[in-house]
């Protein structure tokens, strides 16, 4: 794991007492509460529905245990004994009081975190696979790369007032984790015919309002290039956004006003001006930064103890079945551990489970943790022969819930339930989705199926990219909610296309009972999965189940 | 009036007041980038509009006029608060120009404690070289 150098310690701690001193400066004066409102933001500080968030920065999703610990300390010493963890590979705590998030942001500083561009028109935290190192399929670890954007990012100072927010991902994988398609800029790890190390670009991905799967703007960029070819995607944007219309300010939208071939053209002059700034310097920090991500020394030890309770232990089994994904190493395995337990609110952990998943980090996870894109908590190095025990102690923290991928692993937004600009609740309705399935014992017969929810239009649910995606909308001072069918949010990244007329908040669950119900009629056999389904018979038989044969609302939509 | 601020706080005499108007330029935000060259031909002090502070255009524009070899005097005019002094010298400005009433409201020191802008900086880490 990366650790702090003395450099990025010293620059966080100086961060944060300019941000004690803004909190203060703003309290007599000094700051308008125009000016105070971008400088909370770049520094993760949100005003929500009911109070202030302050949203921390977990980078590329990799956590040690004692960061894990500490992050339960902040949850009970300020707020409310939770935490939130997000789509984003954020983890947000939505109580503080304002005067004590200084306090907050040092004791964060102690373990080597920052909220740092977790919000406002900056480049955000950047995002990577969450199996990052892990994964059986990988090419190359993303977390490095990620890292060194992480820096470059970091105080950038051209880009802290940017036309909007940026959001970028990595994966170093092909088969893609990291919704890359899905943001500002994608950047997927390749090799060119030569056998050189380099990127795909992605420019203008996103969802919001307006989704749109990205396009590549470079096909193969050389690994030494990487920081002056997106520092010049962000030049050429930052001058080139809106800045009269926030709903047209992203670079998606510039580059649909523009066009792609335009973008490229301007990228590529900007990229040959500012090319020569760049020494070379940042390929040997790189160097250092990756020996920081070296694998671990796995152990070769008998799996004996799993395929006993494997054998013997139904509920050991399921959950095997669903969180269990292939590791790079012999006898070993990545283990999710899911925050969607049937009714919870998904991606809550409270200050007691974060303990429990430190301590199993520590213990038998060679004291590593990741936070999934899917609001979802990842052991990526476990010894299978330890999967047992640490089933046990999930178990008794209530956190064995045994549905990774399924119809109840739900990704929602905060919804009405926190946030100042949700249309409809999002929690309460993955909440009845995911309890009803569990008492129609329906979820492993269902299998793969995602549903994304989001609670208004600017899609932090990520519901166009979900296989089936819920949308809640406002419609009369009443919720309504849309459905799109065949989202998909990999590597074969698509929109969602809706299926007519929204449902009311007690119609919802039912609709997607039937959806389901249609899918498991309509399925060639157990093994096709509900979107290759989608994708074979097409809308109709859904739309018939949902709307009926004669449905005037159904030939309206 | 305005108020100058560089390194050394307040300013009580403009270090460019000898540079003739022919050679001043004053650059909006919305300046096409491509248009620079020309525009910077024969000048030796360029300001750059700061409409509103959280317009970060000319944070942008400074750098390209760096980076295509201008060496004469760079300005930021306009709303500038003093969270920004560090981001905008990094940028490649030498100097900003505020009205009376935001230097009243900010006072020199608060823009002083930024005059360590050099320091804790990453881009002059990953580029070996002043950025």
């Amino acid at each position: 794991m990366y650790r702090y150098t003395d450099f990025d310690a010293a620059f966080v701690a100086t961060r944060n007492a300019q941000f004690r001193a803004q909190v203060e400066r703003r309290i007599d004066g000094s700051l308008t509460e125009d000016e105070f409102k971008p400088l909370r933001l770049m520094n993760g500080l949100y005003l929500q529905l009911h109070a202030y968030m302050l949203r921390v920065a977990i980078p590329y999703g990799t956590l040690n245990s004692a960061q894990l610990r500490q992050l339960a300390y902040i949850a009970e010493r300020w707020d409310k004994g939770y935490g939130h963890f997000t789509t984003r590979q954020n983890i947000q705590f939505n109580w503080p009081k304002l005067r004590d998030v200084p306090d907050m942001l040092d004791a964060l500083a102690e373990v080597q975190m920052h909220a740092i561009q977790t919000s406002g028109n900056t480049i955000r935290n950047v995002t990577a696979d969450h199996f990052a190192g892990a994964a059986a399929d990988e090419i190359a670890d993303p977390r490095p790369v990620a890292e060194l954007i992480r820096q470059w990012s970091t105080d950038h100072p051209e880009f802290q007032f940017l036309p909007r927010k940026f959001k970028i991902a990595v994966t170093g994988s092909p088969n893609d984790r990291a919704v890359t398609k899905a943001h500002d800029i994608g950047l997927r790890m390749i090799r060119n015919d030569a056998g050189k190390p380099g990127f795909e670009v992605i420019v203008g991905g996103g969802l919001g309002r307006t989704p749109v799967i990205g396009k590549i703007v470079r096909d193969f960029l050389p690994e030494a290039d990487l920081l002056p070819y997106l520092e010049a995607v962000v030049s050429v944007w930052n001058l080139l956004g809106r800045r009269d219309n926030k709903y047209k300010s992203r670079i998606k939208i510039t580059v649909h006003e523009h066009g792609i071939d335009d973008i490229r053209a301007r990228v590529e002059d900007r990229f040959a001006l500012l090319r020569p700034a760049f020494s070379g310097v940042d390929q040997q920090l790189f160097a250092q930064i990756k020996s920081d991500f070296a694998p671990p020394a796995f152990e070769d030890r008998d799996t004996a103890p799993f395929d006993q309770a494997y054998e013997q232990d139904s509920v050991f089994r399921s959950w095997a079945d669903t969180n269990l994904s292939d590791h790079r190493a012999p006898g070993h395995a990545i283990a999710q551990i899911s925050l969607k337990a049937h009714g919870a609110t998904p991606g809550d952990a409270s200050a007691d489970q974060m303990r429990v998943m430190a301590d199993l980090a520590a213990r038998y996870g060679h004291d590593e943790l990741r936070i999934s894109h899917e609001q979802n908590i990842v052991l990526p190095h476990v010894h299978k022969a330890d999967l047992p025990a640490i089933h046990a102690a999930l178990k008794e923290a209530g956190l064995a819930t045994a549905n990774i991928g399924r119809i109840s692993d739900i990704i929602a937004c905060p919804g009405m339930d926190y946030c100042a600009l949700a249309t409809a609740r999002s929690i309460p309705i993955a909440q009845e989705i995911a309890t009803r399935f569990d008492q129609l014992k329906l979820e492993h017969e269902v299998g793969d199926l995602k549903i994304k929810i989001s609670g208004c239009i600017n899609a932090c649910g990520h519901h166009h990219v979900g296989h089936i995606g819920v949308l809640g909308l406002d419609r009369a001072g009443v919720e309504s909610y849309q459905i799109t069918l065949g989202g998909d949010h990999t590597e074969n990244a698509a929109i969602g296309q809706r299926t007519g007329p929204g449902f009311a908040a007690d119609e919802i669950v039912p609709a997607i009972e039937r959806i389901v119900d249609t899918y498991l009629s309509e399925r060639l056999s157990a093994d096709e999965a509900f979107i290759d389904t989608f994708a074979r018979v097409g809308m109709t038989p859904f739309k018939t189940a949902l709307y009926g044969e004669n449905d005037k609302r159904a030939k309206a939509a | 009036m305005t108020v100058l601020i560089n390194d050394t706080g307040f300013l009580t005499t403009d270090p460019t007041r000898w540079i003739d108007p022919e050679a001043r330029i004053d650059l909006p935000p919305d300046t096409d980038p491509a248009r620079l060259r020309c525009l910077l031909i024969g000048k030796e002090l360029v300001r750059i509009a700061f409409p509103g502070f959280a317009d970060g255009r000319g944070f942008t524009l400074a750098r390209m006029i760096r980076q295509q070899g201008y060496k004469g005097w760079l300005r930021a005019h306009g709303h500038v608060i003093a969270d920004q002094y560090a981001m905008i010298r990094r940028s490649g400005f030498d100097d900003v120009e505020i009205d009376d009433d935001l230097a009243a409201r900010q006072p020199e020191e608060q823009w002083l404690s930024r005059a360590d802008w050099q320091a804790h900086d990453y881009q002059s880490r990953l580029r070996g070289r002043a950025a």
